[in-house]
């Protein structure tokens, strides 16, 4: 069969649904969204650790119905076209280690490189130096791959190991849709922000709609943002990329049509000449470039951004589960040992993962058989 | 007679990765890759395309056979 019958896997494909997602983050944000947080899903996925209590940072709990309804649109793509295909084994405690170190490196710079791209399209400059750091990050990890870096096969598996994350998804979809009740009845399962970045949010039937679009479409496409600078640097394939500079432009094009687009390394000074930082943003070059460089890599060693692994979660691959519990574990020891932005522990750690990450970069290096 | 791949079970971008190697480095007009999501299989025609080859592909007992042809 042709390949290219797919609308999906073409180039027209990729950079309309980057359009979209790109247009449908500033959309959210404009309908209460944190600012250049239309969509994050490292943001998203620490809100959600909050929520749940994991960490006890109070301006960053909700429980984000976008990151569920991501893995469920994706999942129902997946069921729709036959794609849904239960699979693991390829080294999932790596891929946990990869995935906290990947959400710790991204937390320090705050935010995901999807973030990354909604705060430079923001006017957020800082954002710049985050984009320098994952572009490091990535080629770093791509010269892991030249050297024959990977993380070993996967394996089909059951049905159940490919269910177990859509249904812990569907779970917190749940929780998330059933929350306001909850909290009202002042005997709350779930934590909320009642200020700060956690207390924004869109209405949550607009955000669970727009994650499920966006999870479909993403699962079709293989969207993925270090894919895309991963395949351009390595393969001279600018496929992906193609996408992700379709999502920066979209998202670009209606923050200045919302008024969302605010440039600057700061907003400038108040009445009493205090410093107005960026939304959800620092000012450390280092930090910003450092997080990110471990962000980058660790998301190239596991084989892609993590909107992508929850994207993969969601079509049975259990290994993209397990980076996504990563994650959610990364977030709560990030807030609970303060890890986070320009916190004390923030540049220790950014070492510490460096070279934990490029620890298992050395000794993930085996050249792979053209066979099996 | 055809080169092959196996790439059944790896994560991206290996799939691709052993796509161009056998590309660059068999004596064949003719490579054939096995792999087991339909994402590979785009991979490996979109590397193999970008190389100048040809790409189909048929499912196979869970799996998926790309060929590629010069």
């Amino acid at each position: 069969m042709n390949v290219r019958k797919d609308f999906f896997a073409t180039l027209a494909g990729i950079i309309i649904v980057g359009l979209l997602i790109g247009a449908l983050a500033a959309t959210l944000q404009k309908n209460g969204n944190p600012a250049n947080m239309g969509v994050c899903v490292a943001c998203f996925t620490r809100d959600i650790a909050g929520a749940l209590g994991l960490h006890r940072a109070g301006i960053v709990q909700y429980l984000r119905p976008e990151v569920p309804a991501f893995c469920l649109g994706a999942f129902l793509a997946a069921l729709v076209f036959r794609e849904f295909r239960p699979r693991t084994g390829s080294a999932p405690a790596v891929r946990f280690i990869l995935g906290m170190f990947a959400m710790i490196g991204a937390l320090v710079f705050l935010g995901c490189p999807w973030r990354a791209l909604l705060r430079l399209a923001g006017g957020d400059w800082n954002a710049i130096l985050g984009l320098v750091g994952l572009i490091v990050g990535i080629t770093i990890g791509v010269q892991f791959l030249k050297g024959g870096f990977n993380l070993g096969r996967s394996y089909p598996a059951r049905s159940l190991a490919g269910l177990a994350m859509p249904f812990v998804m569907f779970v917190l979809l749940v929780l998330a849709a059933l929350y306001p009740q909850f909290g009202e009845a002042g005997k709350a399962a779930l934590f909320r922000s009642t200020k700060g970045p956690g207390a924004a949010s869109a209405p949550v039937v607009l955000s669970i709609l727009v994650g499920l679009v966006v999870g479909f479409l993403a699962q079709r496409t293989r969207f993925c943002t270090v894919g895309g600078i991963r395949d351009a640097i390595l393969m001279r394939d600018f496929h992906l990329l193609s996408g992700v500079i379709a999502f920066l432009i979209a998202a670009f094009a209606l923050n200045l049509i919302y008024g969302q687009f605010n440039a600057g390394f700061t907003l400038g000074t108040n009445e009493a000449g205090e410093v107005i930082k960026q939304p959800a943003a620092h000012t450390n070059a280092w930090l910003n470039f450092g997080g990110m460089v471990l962000a980058g890599l660790s998301f190239t060693l596991a084989g892609g951004c993590p909107g992508r692994q929850v994207f993969l979660s969601g079509e049975g691959d259990g290994d993209a589960a397990v980076f996504v519990l990563g994650m959610l574990t990364g977030a709560a020891v990030a807030h609970n040992f303060l890890m986070v932005a320009t916190q004390p522990t923030a540049p220790y750690i950014v070492v510490i993962g460096l070279i934990v990450v490029a620890v298992i970069g050395l000794l993930g290096r085996e050249k792979l058989s053209l066979g099996r | 007679m055809s080169e092959k791949v196996d790439a059944r079970g790896l994560s991206c971008p290996q799939p691709a990765i052993l796509t161009k190697s056998a590309l660059e480095t068999t004596d064949l007009g003719e490579v054939t890759v096995l792999v087991d999501t339909m994402t590979q299989v785009q991979n490996c025609a979109r590397t193999a395309e970008n190389a100048g080859w040809q790409a189909e592909y048929e499912e196979k007992e869970g799996a998926f056979e790309v060929r590629l042809t010069k």
